[in-house]
């Protein structure tokens, strides 16, 4: 299977909000319980990254601007 | 891979002080996006309200200036009046633009200044810390109404686009929601067209964006999100109000 889309994480300026996870239509992204960023949250990461489609709706509706989103 | 989505260049690199979930940052990105496709950065003076927003000079990579409490259009006008040339765009919270700050934006309007009013309506006082605003829904529980807001005590919340869009110098007059990314591009369309709008010297225009404040809220932030389009959204009806032709 092609890889359609990928999501990079800025680590350092993700607070946890959750709101990439609740609006990812496919389920690509979670919150990183293993690690703590410098800000005191759990940052998310993509843990389906095989399932992204590159529709950038998480990195639209980031506050922080955390996101970046590549299509190929 | 082709980058599709990455941090517009009239933001600077500064990371956001505001809290996890605050509408804040999206409408910041959405104002920097639209200036740098509309290619206005270096043209561009920002006024900055007393609010959470206060930093924004931190944030916008343009001229900027803080104004005092409310006195945000005031600031705008003068500078607008001084070099037509500018852009000029005011950045404004709800308790800002509509409490202290009420009487200069309606004369603001009601002179057809030409400049751009971002107003972010999230229904509280943010920075101070949850205290009821004029935009308040009634029922809501805020540190200065522990009992709920009541139409008997503290009156009626106001609806700032549609009482702005009554004056003859209103333009373009438009109420959005950053709640869904379908509301978040609605936001970014109607902010491009307000700027649009200034450049082409038709008057003031003013861009409500419904946004969610989920520390002083008490909401969580998706939740906060959900709040706002089945509560906000439902008193403060989103769309263009008012557009003035050329």
């Amino acid at each position: 299977m092609t890889v359609k889309g990928r999501v990079l994480f800025d680590s350092e300026r993700c607070k946890a909000c959750g709101i990439c996870i609740a609006f990812c239509p496919n389920e690509v992204l979670a919150l990183d319980e293993s690690h703590i960023n410098g800000q005191g949250y759990t940052p998310a990461y993509a843990q389906k990254p095989e399932a992204c489609i590159g529709c950038k709706i998480c990195a639209m509706m980031c506050p922080d601007m955390a996101i970046i989103v590549e299509r190929a | 891979m082709q980058t599709v989505f990455e941090r517009p260049k009239s933001l600077t690199d500064h990371p956001f002080h505001y809290c996890p979930g605050c509408s804040h940052g999206v409408v910041h990105r959405l104002v920097a996006e639209c200036i740098d496709e509309l290619g206005l950065r270096e043209n561009t003076i920002g006024v900055y309200a007393v609010g959470c927003v206060v930093l924004g000079h931190r944030y916008f990579n343009m001229d900027c200036i803080g104004a005092a409490h409310g006195r945000a259009p005031a600031t705008a006008t003068g500078i607008k009046r001084m070099d037509p040339e500018k852009t000029v765009f005011t950045y404004q919270g709800d308790g800002d633009l509509a409490a202290i700050g009420m009487a200069e934006i309606v004369h603001a309007s009601a002179r057809g200044e030409n400049i751009t009013v971002v107003f972010v309506n999230n229904g509280i006082y943010g920075m101070t810390g949850g205290q009821i605003a004029p935009t308040t829904l009634l029922g809501e529980i805020t540190t200065t109404s522990p009992y709920g807001r009541k139409a008997s005590v503290e009156g009626y919340p106001i609806k700032v686009a549609e009482l702005l869009a009554q004056n003859e110098g209103s333009a373009y007059i438009a109420r959005t929601s950053v709640s869904s990314p379908a509301g978040v591009i609605q936001t970014k369309k109607a902010i491009k067209k307000a700027f649009q709008v200034q450049q082409k010297k038709l008057g003031f225009s003013l861009v409500e964006v419904l946004a969610a404040c989920p520390t002083n809220w008490g909401r969580a932030p998706v939740e906060a999100l959900k709040w706002l389009d089945e509560n906000m959204a439902v008193y403060y009806p989103v769309g263009e109000i008012k557009v003035k032709e050329a």
